[in-house]
């Protein structure tokens, strides 16, 4: 059966839509097969709620008596980007405090922010004859500035690569903690819940889809950053493996702190956990084949972190079955294994999306544009000149 | 046979003599060495399992306490904040013991205080750092 986004949304509009989480999905594919699934589905709802590190808010201050053209700007003591215009700022999940170091950083202003929190502001500049003030010293929050929009350049990872340590201390870094001698495995994907998992090939997903961000309705904008769909894949188009990004936005002031929460990894730094929904529309037996994917038929590869090279060898391939199982084989012995990302908040986030569009208060919405479905990724190298 | 698990605060006077062996030789009580940390001429401190008929675990305490050794049950010295727990489980890949654990179907956060040997590996591995181990 094939449907259309436009009849799945009057079917949303009636209240008659039929919508389920993709863990739901793939039971009932499973027990029923992907023709019967179409037919009685209209829509599936992901979640992920895992730390994405490139992510961070756009924010303007509103401008201060003089006025002033921000060249270095702090909050909380957290160097901010600025030189966007006068009082436009850029606040990155990653950055940390000149004073605390690590501690605290720019997930944590963010979560501040969604708190009511007051946060101390201190800026540097340039006088200019149209913006004369040199300095300021003044203290914001979320309902005191203008615009301020969740703008997160790489998130909803299509599967994450598998960590582990293969030498002999302990390693600290964005995946966790990680034992020594293989003393544990970690993994941050959300598996058969992931957004991209159910839609392998973007066929739903692409710029413009409407989406549950932090708590709020937000949107596709973009491919993210080293978006990679050119990658291996299983039978069924499953990437074993990084593979798409989304480049993600959303009105912070409609956020809630439940759904978006600063993280420190010990001695790698902040990031920022960040919730998403997608809903994919069943439009055909394909796409119930798609979103009827599970745990056991999506791999990724396990990689030793302890070489600090960017292109590691696999260790061996492993399947989020196995991942979630508590325990990996590895090196000839078992080996811990622990999530970085939380699978009851992405289960929590596919059913508040199920919730809201079974309410009506959520349409699907068709892509603007398709997101690349070919490509790879350019290094960096070090020349010595320009290239001719 | 009855276990118990203790935190054995030890005075600096204390830190030298053969406490451990006493426990063995006189009260009978099987000694587990979880966790120590002891420095001549300092307070030392020490996570046990103690493992004897429930008498003898009783006639060691007094023992321990008589040498002015402080004796604490070890599962209050844990602490879990968890309604700010976002159940990732990245506390479990660091916990050999068990002591936490996050698990299908539920994948809620489950600790167990008394498999904690309180090595604090957890207080860094959390993200959030709302785990507090004191020893």
């Amino acid at each position: 059966m094939v449907k259309t986004v436009e009849e799945i949304n009057e079917r949303i509009k009636k209240g008659e839509a039929v919508v389920l989480t993709a863990e739901e999905m793939t039971h009932l594919v499973r027990e029923v097969g992907a023709a019967e699934a179409s037919r009685k589905v209209d829509v599936v709802t992901t979640g992920t709620f895992g730390p994405m590190c490139s992510s961070g808010v756009f924010m303007n201050l509103g401008h201060s008596e003089p006025p002033m053209k921000m060249h270095r700007v702090w909050l909380n003591d957290v160097p901010v980007c600025a030189d966007l215009a006068a009082v436009d700022i850029y606040i990155g999940a990653t950055a940390v405090s000149d004073s605390e170091g690590m501690n605290y950083g720019g997930g944590h202003l963010i979560e501040d922010l969604l708190r009511g929190k007051w946060l101390k502001l201190r800026a540097n500049a340039i006088p200019t004859d149209c913006y004369p003030r040199r300095e300021i010293q003044t203290y914001i929050n979320l309902a005191s500035v203008n615009q301020a929009f969740l703008f997160n350049p790489r998130n909803a990872y299509q599967n994450y690569a598998c960590a582990t340590n293969g030498s002999d201390r302990t390693l600290y870094t964005y995946m966790g903690v990680l034992m020594p001698n293989f003393g544990n495995v970690t993994y941050s994907s959300a598996g058969e819940l992931s957004p991209l998992l159910n839609d392998p090939y973007y066929r739903t997903i692409g710029v413009g889809t409407r989406i549950f961000l932090g708590g709020a309705q937000g949107y596709v904008a973009w491919q993210g950053t080293q978006h990679r769909p050119s990658v291996e894949r299983t039978s069924r188009g499953i990437p074993v493996g990084p593979g798409g990004t989304l480049a993600l936005i959303g009105d912070l002031k409609k956020m809630s702190p439940e759904f978006i929460k600063a993280a420190r990894f010990h001695r790698y730094g902040v990031s920022l956990y960040v919730g998403v929904g997608i809903p994919v529309p069943v439009l055909d037996e394909e796409m119930a084949l798609c979103t009827g994917v599970g745990n056991d038929e999506i791999y990724t590869y396990i990689y030793d972190y302890s070489e600090a090279s960017r292109s590691r060898k696999p260790i061996r391939k492993v399947s989020y079955a196995e991942l979630q199982s508590g325990k990996v084989e590895i090196m000839g012995k078992k080996a811990i294994s622990a999530p970085v990302s939380s699978i009851r908040m992405a289960r929590r986030i596919a059913s508040v999306l199920k919730d809201w569009i079974k309410r009506g208060d959520f349409l699907l919405s068709e892509p603007v544009e398709a997101l690349p479905q070919e490509g790879t990724l350019n290094t960096l190298d070090i020349r010595e000149r320009e290239d001719k | 046979m009855a276990k118990r698990r203790l935190v054995l605060t030890f005075p600096p006077e204390v830190v030298e003599r053969p406490v451990v062996a006493t426990l063995v030789k006189e009260f009978d009580v099987l000694t587990n060495i979880l966790r120590a940390q002891v420095h001549e001429g300092e307070i030392g401190r020490m996570l046990v399992e103690l493992e004897a008929e429930p008498e003898n675990i009783k006639a060691a305490i007094r023992y321990l306490q008589e040498i002015r050794v402080v004796v604490e049950d070890a599962i209050k010295d844990i602490e879990l904040n968890e309604e700010s727990c976002i159940d990732c489980g990245a506390c479990t890949a660091v916990c050999v013991p068990r002591a936490l654990n996050i698990s299908p179907p539920e994948w809620k956060l489950e600790l167990n205080k008394e498999r904690c040997i309180l090595c604090g590996f957890c207080v860094d591995a959390c993200p959030l750092r709302i785990i507090s181990v004191r020893f």
